[in-house]
């Protein structure tokens, strides 16, 4: 997955076109060069969390200091941030994130499927905005629609990223 | 043993106009808000777990201003891996203390991990964060408050306190105002 192009260099552009200093994650293989973009980047602090809802408080508190930031994550790390998008909802902070579907298509782990299931009803229900993209053609203008939204009107926005797009999960045993 | 108002006190009285404070939800809240509600305060009616990740992103932003979180026992337990994160990150200008009281005060005063003999000094430096200390009183406490003046490192204290439950103060509970006056306060200071 380091060696993704593509949609990964596509988003890397948005953030860095939407004034993102602060990038919260746990590490993703979907995300793997995203992440490593973020990371080499000197104007990005590059953040890696414990679990996903440190993201979530972490995008309230750079946002308190006036910087925009973006947290990265896996569908599984959805539920790890109910609670904490309270936070984010009651005090109308803007808020971005990119989330890596499993658990949708070609899964072979079934353990990713109950939340999978749940990621976009979920985040719906604690008042985040839910975009997807489906195909890499898409994730640019999605990216940077959501990012729009976020940023010029303080939403809660985020971007699922269909696990077709990030391919099948080769399986060593 | 020290008790929380007066801990609270003494640890902001000669507090820096530089200095922006993140106080954990519950008592910590109402300790900052006994000095008076300031726009320069973050007060969290919610998010438990959350106040030393708040703290990390705000040091982060702005690295110019001193940034204290100051919370409770339990609410520092419920975001332990915080610790972990801001030990990866450590910036110079973030204190997390900790007023720990043993119990959880917001539910009627059931005993905390640390009541038992979780160590949250011992946790913190074991994450990477090389400044972690206990204060047990007085000249601990002013000895604290001086460095929070001139904070040069991540700082982690925890602040032993009785397990007492003064009157309540409550500052607002409008997270849009508490935002929105924030924002005006970091930028006017930076």
């Amino acid at each position: 997955m380091e060696n993704q192009t593509g949609w990964p260099d596509q988003l890397f552009d948005v953030l860095k076109g939407a004034e993102i200093r602060q990038v919260g994650y746990v590490p993703d293989a979907g995300h793997a060069r995203l992440i490593a973009r973020c990371k080499a980047d000197n104007d990005i602090r590059d953040v890696v969390l414990s679990t996903e809802e440190e993201g979530v408080a972490l995008a309230a508190g750079a946002w308190l200091g006036g910087q925009r930031s973006a947290l990265l994550m896996q569908s599984s790390g959805v539920g790890n941030c109910i609670n904490m998008l309270s936070l984010i909802n009651t005090c109308r902070f803007p808020f971005l994130t990119f989330i890596t579907m499993r658990g949708e298509w070609a899964e072979f782990n079934p353990w990713q499927v109950p939340m999978s299931q749940a990621t976009g009803p979920v985040l719906t229900a604690m008042g985040v905005k839910v975009y997807r993209a489906d195909h890499a053609e898409e994730v640019a203008d999605t990216a940077q629609a959501a990012a729009e939204l976020a940023f010029g009107g303080d939403f809660a926005v985020a971007v699922l990223l269909a696990q077709k797009l990030i391919g099948r999960k080769v399986w060593v045993k | 043993m020290l008790k929380r108002r007066e801990a609270i006190a003494t640890l902001m009285a000669n507090r820096p106009k530089e200095m922006f404070v993140v106080p954990g939800l519950g008592s910590t809240t109402y300790d900052m808000a006994s000095l008076g509600e300031k726009d320069t305060d973050f007060y969290l009616w919610g998010a438990m777990g959350g106040a030393a990740m708040i703290g990390l992103g705000l040091a982060l932003a702005q690295p110019k201003l001193k940034v204290a979180v100051i919370t409770g026992d339990g609410e520092m337990l419920m975001g332990m891996g915080a610790l972990a994160t801001i030990g990866v990150q450590r910036p110079a200008n973030l204190a997390v203390i900790v007023f720990d009281n043993r119990h959880y005060g917001e539910t009627g005063m059931q005993p905390s991990h640390t009541d038992k003999g979780v160590d949250l000094v011992g946790v913190a430096r074991a994450c990477g964060i090389a400044r972690a200390y206990d204060v047990q009183d007085q000249a601990g406490l002013e000895k604290l408050a001086g460095e929070l003046v001139a904070l040069k490192e991540t700082l982690f204290a925890r602040v032993h306190i009785a397990a007492d439950d003064p009157p309540r103060v409550l500052p607002t509970k409008d997270g849009v105002e508490l935002k929105n006056r924030f924002r005006r306060a970091v930028a006017a200071a930076s």
